[in-house]
Formats: structure tokens, sequence, C-alpha cells
């Protein structure tokens, strides 16, 4: 059976969430390998093993500080030693131009934003936020770029036999990392791609501290909050919680959208959820075309009742 | 966040614009030596706010209306006109597309870009993202450009694949999916966009930048400028021109291969309620049985 190679990306030396998800992504194609990078990759080769990797290819050493280009260097490095079909990386910015890179040195084709692969290596893909829904075969090693919580179940536990790679040698231009910021507080909550409920404030929240019944709601679910563009243009949340066209697209069980028109961009980013809910005081909106329970109202009324009635459902 | 990141970029601008005459008078003395050279690629898609559609037959997007220059790809030019403003600067806008892209150009070349190259020629109808790299860079290669500045991600593809490739493809130091940039002494600097914050980034030049849509608001094209773009030169290159060969280029050959396209079922209408005083409370019984809470 030929392997599949992973991208692993590790936080703190761990290998990350979505990691045992690629994992099984790899298995419907072959044999799932690791390809990690960094200080202590060989450490993780145990986890990893335990993920579902046969192989562990590790390439060690400190490359905190170069952007892309040591995940790629170390990749064309795995798959020249392991002659794969097929390569999974992330959705992130950095797994997905690392996955790019890759397809243009070792020729193969880039799928991205992938949310399904079949035994026959075909994968789906969305178009114009779920509009469409595409099927796709790829020449070469085929690299794929995996949308977080599109696969279900698990690779089983194999051996993660630890090959070393070296790629000292590297001497791809590349841009150095001087310093990163993340923001604590987004962490708390689930990311938009990754969380069941997602909810969503839009312009009828009308200000940045009332958008504060936004984080009410989120936490009262547990659902990934977001917003509309008009909200973020309108400075009343950070830009990386846009779902939209330009942000990110969101399909969770659950999208509840309050005080959000339903511009075209924003449905692009979020029509594929399961079931809709929106919260308007306008009954003339758009997003009310496509909700599956449309409420027609002032949100500063129904959303507090709604908190408090999910409430009183929890603790009884 | 966002607003904030504009405001600098503005008062950025202002402090430019005092400046500027004093750069003039850098430039008659040092004469054109050292002058730095930009490419900004652009790209025609459909309008978002249309309904776009994939032709069922070709399995390609639908581009036979409400083309637009995507927006991202106005900020992108807008950067490199305030780096032209700031340092001696020559601003060459790059397409690939159909004949019908020279209008998006002309309108970049409206804004302020000085010239314009346009790849066209039927062969490359359906390319994939690998192909498009390959050809943009076939464009730029032997052309001395110090900084190639692009969108993050166009709003028809969504690959945001084209720039780490080009990157690849000529060997540039990429610093990606920025919202602020600064060029200055020959070194780019700017903030990369994470999903859960941002990375300062730098590097020498040549190198290759991508931006995001809060890195700034594009200008609107004067009458002056809409006047003179008519003037500025747009160099065609086709297939032969690149050194391409017949057998790599357009979807017959593409990497990437589209095998099914299935659109969506519209979705059916669902409840809608005014608030009479419950709504909060229907809907928090309509999700429990559900069971979606």
């Amino acid at each position: 059976m030929t392997q599949v190679l992973v991208l692993v990306e590790t936080a703190d030396g761990a290998p990350v969430a979505a990691t045992a998800e690629q994992f099984a992504a790899a298995a419907i194609l072959g044999e799932p390998a690791a390809v990690v990078v960094g200080k202590d990759a060989s450490k993780a080769a145990g986890a990893l093993g335990k993920l579902g990797a046969v192989k562990v290819y590790a390439a060690d050493g400190d490359f905190d500080a170069r952007l892309v280009t040591p995940q790629v260097a170390a990749l064309a490095a795995a798959v020249e030693a392991a002659k794969p079909s097929a390569v999974i990386v992330g959705s992130g910015p950095d797994a997905r131009e690392a996955g790019a890179r890759l397809a243009v040195r070792v020729g193969g084709a880039y799928q991205s934003d992938v949310i399904g692969i079949s035994k026959d290596a075909l994968v789906t893909q969305q178009a114009f936020g779920g509009a469409f829904t595409v099927t796709a075969s790829g020449k070469g090693v085929q690299v794929i770029s995996l949308r977080e919580h599109s696969i279900e179940g698990s690779a089983p536990a194999a051996a993660g036999e630890l090959v070393k790679l070296d790629i000292s040698g590297d001497s791809t231009p590349f841009a150095k990392i001087e310093s990163k910021q993340t923001e604590a507080t987004a962490s708390e909550r689930p990311s938009l791609q990754a969380a069941d409920i997602v909810v969503s404030g839009g312009r009828g929240l009308g200000s940045k501290e009332k958008f504060a019944l936004m984080e009410e709601l989120a936490d009262t679910l547990g659902a990934a909050l977001g917003a509309s563009r008009a909200a973020v243009d309108a400075g009343y949340c950070e830009h990386n919680m846009q779902v939209g066209q330009t942000g990110t697209t969101v399909s969770p069980n659950l999208y509840i959208a309050v005080g959000i028109s339903g511009a075209i961009q924003h449905l692009a980013g979020m029509q594929s959820s399961k079931t809709i809910v929106a919260i308007n005081k306008d009954p003339n909106v758009p997003i009310f075309d496509i909700a599956d329970f449309g409420i027609v109202g002032d949100l500063f009324q129904v959303v507090p009742q709604f908190i408090e009635a999910v409430k009183v459902r929890k603790n009884g | 966040m966002c607003p904030a990141d504009n405001l600098q970029f503005s008062r950025t601008s202002n402090y430019i614009a005092m400046l500027q005459s004093i750069t003039f008078e850098v430039r008659i003395n040092g004469g054109m030596v050292g002058m730095m050279k930009i490419a900004v690629l652009v790209k025609q898609v459909p309008d978002t706010w249309s309904d776009r559609k994939i032709d069922p037959g070709t399995k390609r997007v639908d581009r036979s209306k409400d083309q637009v220059i995507d927006e991202i790809n106005e900020k992108a030019v807008e950067v490199a006109l305030q780096v032209k403003e700031a340092q001696d600067a020559e601003v060459v806008v790059v397409t690939m597309g159909p004949s019908s892209a020279q209008d998006g150009l002309r309108k970049m070349l409206a804004m302020g870009a000085d010239s314009g190259i346009h790849i066209v020629d039927d062969a490359f109808g359906g390319s994939d993202a690998m192909q498009t790299s390959a050809a943009l860079a076939a464009a730029l290669k032997d052309k001395g450009f110090d900084l190639v500045v692009a969108g993050n991600e166009s709003t028809d593809g969504r690959t945001a694949a084209v720039p780490a490739m080009l990157a690849e493809r000529l060997g540039l130091a990429q610093l990606t999916f920025l919202r602020t940039l600064e060029v200055k002494n020959g070194v780019a600097t700017g903030e990369r966009l994470l999903p859960n914050g941002n990375a300062t980034v730098s590097a020498a030049l040549p190198a290759l930048v991508s931006v995001t849509e809060q890195i700034a608001e594009a200008r609107y094209p004067n009458f002056k400028g809409i006047l003179a773009a008519k003037k500025k030169p747009i160099e065609s290159i086709a297939l032969s021109g690149l050194g391409i060969d017949a057998s790599q280029a357009g979807g017959a050959n593409s990497w990437s291969v589209v095998e099914t396209v299935t659109p969506k079922p519209p979705r059916e209408g669902g409840t809608i309620i005014k608030d009479d005083g419950t709504a909060g409370q229907q809907l928090a019984d309509y999700l429990a049985k559900a069971n979606l809470i």
C-alpha cells in the first residue's frame, strides 16, 4: 500500500487537534505517515504512531523563525523518501501555503479546502460558498488541504517508525517571523470552522459595546462567535471573526444570524449550515429567504429572552 | 482592529504626501537609478453581488456576465501606489484572462499604475492554480521586479494558492496574508493574519507579498487618471511568448481535474414568526425539539 503523508502541525511540541482527522483522511487513500518539523520533532513519533502514523518523517531543528519554507523542505524530502500517492495538509494559512509550494516543487495537483475524500482519490469541494458541490481528481502527487471537521473517524494506531530528515541544507529564500501575537480571548471559544454551533452578529448590534450580547449568546450555547463584514468594518469585533465570502466559510449544525441582513457575500460563507436561524427587525431582509426559523423582532428583546430560556433548560 | 489599521495607513499616506516634493527632487538629482519595480497581480472575477454559477458543460466558472476586478486586487494596487508615493517606483499591473480582462487593467491604470501586462491566449482557458502560477512566473521572471503584490485569495476560485506557488517558482521570499505592509530601505515588513492572532514577518527585497482586505481602502480613479490610462502601455503576451508548451496549457492539461459539478438544491422556506414577546422562548423550544441545544 502506498504511503500518504500528513503535514503535522504542533503546539508546544504536541500535535494539534486536527491531526487525528488528517490521519483518518490519509487512511482512506493509503498508509498514513507523518511529516513533522521543529525542535522536538522526533519526540512526537510516539504520539503520531498512536494517531495512525506507520512512519514518522521528522526534521529536527529550530526553524521557528522561517515562514513556511522549512515545512516545504521537509515535505519534499519525505516525498522523495516515501513516494506517496498524496499529501494531506491542514486548512490554516501556513499549512495551505506549504501545500501549494510543495505541489509546485514535486509536481502535483493542489486541492484546496477539501471537505471529502473517496477511496479512488476523488476529492469533494464546495464552490461559491456551497452553492455548488464539486468533485475533482488530481495528477501527480495530489496535495490536499483538508477543511477542519469534514472527515469522520480515525486511523488505527500504528508503529510510528522514526525516519529522520535533514533539511539543514535548504537555501530557499524565506520571510523571517519576527514575533507572534495570539489573542487569548478567541481561543476560549471553539473556532469558527470547528464549532457545532456558530452565532454571528451584524450591523444590527449597533455598537462594539452592544456586541457583547453576542459573546454572552455564544458562551451560553458553547458556540463559536462570528460576524458579518459590516460588523467587522464598523469595528464591533476582530476581523478574524468574519464569516462570508472574504472571511471564514462555516457549515455548522446550527447557525444563528443576529442583526444580519444577509448580503450575498455573507450567505456565501454560511449557506451550507444545516439549520439556519435569523433574527432581524426588518422582515424584508434576504437572510429570511434561507432561514429555517426566522424571527422578525428587536434582537435586544429576543436574544436576552432566548439566553434565559436556554439557561433554564440547562439548569433544569 | 481593522478600522484602526486603516487609520494608520491613511496617516502614513498623508505623511507621504507631505514628503512628496522632497522625493521628487531626489528623483531629478538621482535620475532613474535604483527605481523600485513593483508588479501587482489582478484578476477579473464574477461580481460577488451577482448570482454566480458554474457552467455544467465546461465545468468552469461562468464568466459570461458581471466581470469585475476582484476587490482585493484593487487593494493590492492601492498598496503598491502608496509605496510608489513614498519612494520612486514603477507599478505594473499583471493579469491573465480573456481579451475582456483588458478593461480591468485599464481601471487599475486609471488608479495610477504605470503599465500593464496581459497574458492572453485561448489556450489558457480552464487553467488551475498550478498552471496560472506557471504562466505568471514565466511572464515576470526576467523583468527585474523588486516586489510582487497579490491579493491573498480571489473570490471565485478561493484557492489562496497562487501567491505561494509564484514565490516558489520565482524563488522569492513570501510575506503573505498581510494586513499591514511597510517597505523601507529595501526591506518589506508586515503583520501576517493568523486564525488566532498575527505574526510580524519581514524579508529583504526582492519579495512577494499577498495582502488581506484590511490592508487599505482603494482609491477611486479620478477623471485625469481615466484619461491618462488610455495612453498607458499594455503588453500582451500569448502562450508562445511565455515559452510554455501547448501540451501543458489549459483545462485539458490541468493538474486538478473537475469531474462533477452539482448545484445545491434550493433551501426550502422555513418558519418566520413576528415577535409577540415570546419569540426568544419559542426559539429555544424549536431548537430543543430539533435536539440542537
